[in-house]
């Protein structure tokens, strides 16, 4: 057994850099048991049994927010050998409020008063020893950020530990509350532990029912102390919490006027945190401000050539893809002599050989015979064009397939420094090793395994990013000033000013914004964020909604920009009928939130909050998201036999699709390749249009094969179909990685199930409608599905504009 | 009853005793409003709300509904 220290402030107190530079970025984070908070441990450095035990920012310890239960429960329950209090100096006032209730709980106790840099700035003067001896216990002065002091300060909270608690608990309360508190302890003396008899007298007094909870106490004690409470209350007209805070202000106050020396001449002068305020919070100039912060985040994450995408592709495409990729400025044109290729880029030498390529492929698969070759756009499945517009197509018989043989072929190594991809090396092993092309074992290590933890890292980068941005926000201070402008636009439909970030980073990817849902307190709001945030179509379905623009509503240009309203209106609608269940009902969370001073976050506390997450991430979600992906692959490339299949149609998939496709029938795509593809899609979203081109078939390019496939399907009414389709795989479930996410951010499983049926749900009646309607619209057909469609509706539709349940209100 | 609710942006009051019950009135408690503590009134947001209150010595924003619960002289 080793001593554990737990870490205990206000947020924004500057704890979490104290705990970075205490215990490295060895950091262990998961949820307290039960709920999404956050618990964050970590070794104190240099010390191999000293643990840091990190509680949530919380401003007191009553009993009403999640946090500040989870707080308590685990200094009353836990017992840790100390305290360290963090505290920040230049808001001492306020901070120590939780100070002295942390004092009540008889533990050791260290007080480090942070920012000292900024306070000796502003010239004020704390007197830790007066200080010291008013809270019975050891205080320090450290800069956090600065590291200053803060090994020093673990060191007495160890010196604290070892010695154990010595002296009386501070008297904090005037004299008839200290009179009815002292006549409390003795009337439990005995019934609780002894060196916290005033924590739980005082929760006695305040009548703090979860505090004493554990107890059974006999209701005729009670009673008899209730006497003394009324009694106290009575002569100062105020109910005893009320009391309990309004004096522990006051002594605080008292405290401040013996202990701290402000120096009002610095003090008048304008602080540079309220210049910047002025600004980022201005009725007029937030606005510009604020969209600036936006389009750099969008940028960052989402954009065509941000650096989100941009490490995404590379992660993929070059690093862990079947290629390679060529270092950072090392490309340049071939200077190879006598190649073909001398003087041109990379880029060009593949457009050049890109024909003579399709010419070997297609007729390589044809068998031998003459066939047709073209070159498809990547994006779209379409054939190319040649100058004149038209589709260009050439027929390859063997002398254009010899002549094809014989174009040089590209030397990437000619272009620079070029590293091959992860998948192309692990390709060059298993040849060395002798396992053949086609063969199982191959297919099982690159597209199970290989293909299951590239998955996984793929997502790395961007997630990467996104923490990086959002620490920063959080630890500068605008985060705050972000819910202080958006709160009254998202009450109006049940959430709080936080929930906007998730939703925004959700244009990027589902995975970072269930993640960044943590940043709101609000357990309600939380989950309602995490379930709603990945309606927006994140960049792997805008790949689905490009396709299907392309090849089905090429004429209906606002597609893509309706699938984003879509999202916007599934969020703002879902928020406003869950918050009509019982559920999510209850008022609106209050919002009293700190606005904390700007301040330059330090690198290194960004570089570790990132690392942490990302690190959580690829542990913890990579242990689920692996089997599935190898499952889910192994499905598409195995037939029942264990046989790799050449056509996806013998592929254990294709018959896993065929039993599901009654579910999608009413959809309007009731056949295995619809339920195989959307299946497929729970890999990665991107997938759907993949496996659809591989299993329309067909001997055209992929965009017509796709085409001829839904039009078998829907016939007139195929356009109807599509909608559907693209629909359905854009507003079900998000793809695996991020529906474990949802399933560790709700807390439990129940909730996790609710989310997913929530989004199934969701995802399942848009669908229906657009084939249902769409189809009623072009030729005039309906069924039993129709009426199942409108009768959905309408209850949708009653959910939404319901007035608020009449025992949900008086509950709330 | 003058509550912080009716302050104009820029100016201050006392809080003189503060109503309702419960989570939300102990949070406010818990932030510093307690009887007798000068409160400044600082900004509104651009929509309208919250506020931007000031106030042993740090920033504190609030919503209206709640800032209703708090009496001022």
């Amino acid at each position: 057994m080793g001593i554990k220290i737990a870490l205990a402030g206000n947020p924004n107190s500057g704890k979490t850099t104290l705990f970075n530079d205490l215990t490295g970025s060895n950091q262990y984070v998961g949820n307290w048991p039960g709920v999404t908070v956050e618990k964050k441990d970590g070794l104190l450095k240099g010390h191999k049994d000293v643990t840091i035990q990190d509680l949530p920012g919380i401003y007191s310890l009553s009993p009403y927010s999640l946090e500040e239960r989870v707080s308590r429960k685990y200094l009353v329950e836990e017992r840790p050998d100390a305290i360290l209090d963090i505290v920040d100096g230049t808001n001492i006032e306020r901070n120590l409020y939780l100070t002295t209730q942390l004092a009540e709980l008889g533990l050791p106790m260290v007080v480090a008063v942070n920012m000292m840099d900024l306070v000796d700035k502003a010239g004020d003067r704390i007197d830790f020893a007066k200080l010291g001896k008013a809270l019975n216990c050891k205080v320090v002065g450290i800069s956090a950020t600065k590291g200053q002091g803060c090994a020093d300060a673990a060191q007495s909270a160890l010196e604290y530990a070892a010695g154990g608690r010595t002296g009386e608990v501070p008297h904090v309360f005037t004299g008839e509350v200290e009179h009815a508190i002292a006549h409390i302890e003795e009337s439990i003396q005995g019934k609780v532990p002894q060196e916290s008899i005033r924590w739980y007298a005082i929760k006695i007094f305040e009548r703090d029912k979860d505090a004493i909870a554990g107890l059974e106490l006999d209701p005729e004690l009670l009673a008899h102390v209730e006497e003394h409470i009324k009694d106290c209350e009575k002569e100062l007209e105020d109910d005893a919490e009320s009391i309990i805070t309004a004096q522990r202000y006051a002594f605080i106050q008292k405290l401040m006027a013996r202990c701290v020396t402000k120096n009002e001449a610095l003090r008048r002068k304008v602080r540079m945190s309220d210049k910047i305020d002025r600004v980022l919070t201005h009725r007029i100039l937030s606005i510009p401000a604020f969209v600036a912060a936006l389009m750099a985040m969008y940028w960052l994450a989402v954009s065509d050539n941000g650096p989100g995408t941009v490490l995404t592709d590379w992660a993929n495409d070059g690093l862990l893809g079947d290629s390679g990729w060529f270092l950072p400025w090392s490309g340049h044109d071939s200077e190879k002599e006598g190649s073909a290729y001398a003087g041109m880029s990379w880029e060009d030498a593949s457009d050049a050989y890109a024909k003579p390529a399709a010419s070997i492929e297609a007729y390589e698969a044809g068998g031998g015979e003459p066939v047709e070759a073209w070159l498809e756009d990547e994006e779209t499945g379409e054939i190319l064009e040649d100058e004149d517009g038209n589709p260009e197509k050439w027929t390859v018989d063997a002398a254009a397939y010899a002549a094809a043989k014989a174009v040089e072929e590209p030397d990437p190594h000619d272009f620079g420094i070029w590293i091959p991809g992860a998948k192309a090396v692990l390709g060059g092993w298993l040849d060395r090793w002798g396992v053949e092309e086609g063969s199982m074992a191959r297919a099982l290590v690159i597209e199970g395994i290989a293909g299951g933890v590239f998955t996984v890292l793929g997502f790395v980068p961007v997630i990467a990013i996104v923490f990086l941005f959002l620490s920063f926000l959080e630890d500068c201070g605008y985060m705050a000033r972000v819910a202080f402008i958006m709160d009254r636009l998202f009450r109006s439909f049940g959430l709080s000013g936080k929930s906007f970030i998730p939703m925004l980073v959700g244009k990027g990817c589902g995975v970072p914004a269930v993640l960044a849902a943590r940043s709101i307190e609000n357990q309600r709001d939380q989950r309602m964020t995490v379930i709603l945030a990945t309606f927006i179509p994140c960049g792997a379905k805008t790949v689905i909604i490009a396709m299907f623009s392309a090849v089905f509503f090429r004429e209906w240009w606002w597609v893509a920009a309706l699938m984003d309203l879509f999202g916007i209106a599934i969020i703002i609608l879902g928020g406003i009928a869950l918050k009509k269940t019982r559920a999510f009902a209850g008022e609106a969370a209050p919002f009293i939130m700190e606005l904390p001073a700007y301040h330059m976050p330090t690198f290194r506390n960004i570089v570790i909050h990132t690392w942490t997450r990302v690190k959580a991430y690829a542990i913890k979600a990579g242990v689920v998201i692996f089997p599935c992906c190898v499952v889910l692959t192994l499905m598409m490339t195995f037939g029942w036999r264990f046989q790799v299949v050449d056509d996806i149609a013998d592929s254990i998939l294709a018959t896993v699709g065929g039993w599901l496709a009654w579910l999608t029938a009413p959809l309007g795509f009731g056949t295995w390749q619809g339920a195989a593809a959307s299946l497929s899609a729970e890999i990665a979203k991107e997938q759907a249009t993949a496996t659809l081109a591989m299993v329309a078939g067909g001997d055209g390019s992929a965009a017509a094969n796709i085409l001829a496939m839904f039009k078998d399907w829907g016939g007139a009414d195929y356009k109807a179909v599509a909608f559907s389709f693209m629909l359905f795989n854009l507003f079900i479930p998000p793809c695996i990685v991020a529906v474990v996410n949802t399933f560790k951010e709700m807390g439990t499983r129940a909730w996790g199930w609710f989310a997913v049926g929530f989004q199934m749900f969701v995802g399942y009646l848009l669908a229906l409608n657009a084939y249902q309607f769409g189809r009623l619209a072009t030729s005039g057909a309906w069924g039993v599905w129709t009426a199942v469609a409108v009768a959905a509706d309408l209850w949708v539709l009653w959910m939404i504009f319901r007035p608020m349940p009449k025992a949900l209100k008086e509950a709330a | 009853m003058k509550t912080l609710k009716d302050v104009p942006v820029g100016s201050s009051a006392v809080v003189a005793k503060l109503h309702g019950e419960g989570p939300v009135k102990r949070r406010i408690m818990d932030m510093g409003i307690v009887k007798g503590v000068e409160i400044t009134v600082r900004k509104v947001a651009p929509a309208g709300d919250p506020l931007e209150l000031a106030l042993r010595g740090y920033e504190l924003s609030l919503r209206k509904d709640e800032a209703a619960l708090v009496e001022v002289v």
